[in-house]
């Protein structure tokens, strides 16, 4: 199945060795709005990928088509394989606003994912416990969304994703509504997290300087309706100091190289 | 509240309302009006009969089940009229007509569907009360942010887990404010079911009372009354204000 899916892969793309999801001719249109046209793409598997571009790219579509939010007009969606239509446990979404139950303790909201499941009270607290943790929101179990600042809420929504153990981690601007210093507090954990969890991400941005300080691959997408436009692998190595990262030569040559790429979409 | 520097209870006011009441009643300037004091100790004679504790038992009793049966039926409705467009297309104009309209011109109907008895005055409770616990509910779950369904389903909650664990939750501060409105609307329609049955709980005390002009007691069954209201309005505001805490932090 995956080989037969594979040899359809257009040549002029840089084939990945061991693809988990893979896109394939997705369109979407909303009424005579054309969203997506025709997009192919392979998330390598362990890696971080982000999709970048302009507002109005699509890319947020693109993502939850693929946590099978949203159905494509056209094209399918395959993880490990499979051919997938709806949500599964294999995926995991982290949202933009967060989506918090501002009823729930931190601890349930983590362990929401789980309960859904159907997993025992006991054990699925054990699990949220040592996520909050993970995520350094250790002390905050018992607290509520709305005593919570931003960053805050945003690392129990990363809790609630990792702790349901998905193969794929799937995240829509999880920053964006987030402050500036928490951000790049943020950011730099996120790249710790990466190296101890061995996970997918993909992750959706509008922030070029985001996207190659922390991915792996970069897709860039460009507008109305969104296409595939370019994929960049920045080669930086993460595992110093992260402050270090944003004076690498090579960071900083691949932000003005996506700027020049993308300032013809500015307004 | 300050006066003259003084800070003023709440209740003050009321109280000032209660002392001219008294003097207006004193000055025996209207017949239709006995003094606060004479109300109030035929009030306390009046709760001692047994036709009033009749009149309450069974007052009550068809008021908690109309309040039942249109917070049972209204909340389900509200919600599928916040989910299902075409429910809320045929619904809609329904639900508002009847939530606007003067509902007592309707009880008559009622008497000639239910009888004169208990029943009408259920089915008075009901219709006065449900329409607003329709449209407050109908107005929690459509503001309910899309991301938390999108994180229910993406986290795969079945349909029931949906409604029950996100959904209901999500709209509990406006469904809470419904039933109070419910609760006091649902006062109004036993207290006019009953009058116009009149031979039913305190519909039959008030047409003794005010045919034999006993208006002290006929002004202390509608303190009575006011009370009550007030009571229940203020339990569930209680209840409110519990949830409150995170209707503000949607």
């Amino acid at each position: 199945m995956r080989a037969a899916v594979l040899r359809k892969e257009p040549s002029s793309m840089p084939a990945p060795i061991d693809p988990i999801v893979e896109v394939r001719g997705i369109s979407k249109s909303y009424g005579s709005t054309e969203a997506l046209r025709g997009i192919d793409l392979d998330f390598p598997r362990g890696k971080l990928s982000s999709l970048l571009g302009p507002s109005g790219c699509g890319k947020t579509t693109l993502l939850k088509i693929i946590a099978g939010l949203i159905k494509a007009n056209a094209g399918s969606i395959a993880v490990d394989g499979k051919v997938v239509t709806a949500p599964g446990p294999e995926r995991a979404f982290v949202f933009q606003d967060f989506a918090l139950m501002p009823w729930a303790t931190a601890l349930r909201n983590v362990a929401f994912g789980l309960e859904l499941r159907g997993k025992a009270r006991a054990e699925r607290e054990e699990i949220a416990r040592h996520y909050i943790a993970e995520v350094g929101l250790a002390g905050f179990e018992d607290k509520y969304p709305h005593q919570l600042s931003g960053g805050m809420r945003q690392r129990v929504g990363l809790a609630r994703a990792l702790s349901v153990d998905a193969d794929v981690l799937l995240l829509d601007e999880p920053f964006s509504a987030v402050d500036e210093q928490n951000r790049r507090k943020f950011q730099e954990d996120l790249i710790r997290l990466r190296s101890n969890q061995n996970k997918t991400f993909i992750f959706v941005t509008h922030s070029i300087e985001e996207a190659v300080y922390i991915s792996d691959r970069i897709v860039l997408l460009s507008p109305r309706p969104g296409r595939v436009s370019q994929i960049i692998e920045p080669e930086i190595d993460r595992s110093g100091d992260p402050d270090l990262i944003h004076r690498d030569k090579h960071y900083l040559d691949t932000v003005q190289e996506i700027w020049q790429g993308l300032k013809q979409y500015a307004e | 509240m300050t006066l003259f520097g003084y800070r003023v209870p709440m209740m003050a006011s009321l109280l000032v309302w209660c002392v001219l009441w008294e003097i207006v009643g004193r000055l025996d300037l209207v017949f239709l009006l006995p003094p606060l004091s004479e109300v109030l100790s035929a009030a306390v004679g009046l709760v001692q009969t047994p036709s009033w504790q009749s009149a309450t038992v069974t007052t009550l009793r068809a008021f908690f089940t109309g309040m039942v049966l249109s917070i049972v039926i209204g909340v389900p409705l509200g919600i599928l009229m916040g989910r299902v467009k075409i429910a809320d297309d045929l619904l809609g104009m329904w639900v508002n007509i009847f939530s606007s309209a003067p509902l007592s011109a309707l009880v008559p109907v009622l008497m000639i569907l239910f009888g004169f008895g208990e029943r009408t005055i259920v089915a008075a409770v009901f219709l006065f009360a449900i329409w607003i616990i329709v449209l407050d509910t109908r107005a929690g779950v459509r503001h309910i942010s899309p991301s938390l369904i999108e994180m229910a389903r993406s986290y795969g909650a079945s349909r029931r887990a949906l409604y029950l664990k996100i959904i209901l939750w999500a709209a509990l501060p406006e469904i809470l404010a419904g039933i109070r409105l419910g609760l006091i609307r649902g006062v109004k329609g036993v207290v006019i079911g009953q009058l116009l049955v009149a031979i039913v709980g305190y519909g039959a005390l008030f047409e003794t009372f005010s045919r034999n002009f006993r208006m002290a007691e006929f002004w202390a069954l509608t303190i009575i009354l006011f009370a009550f209201a007030l009571l229940i309005a203020e339990l569930i505001e209680r209840a409110e204000a519990k949830v409150e805490y995170y209707a503000g932090a949607r």
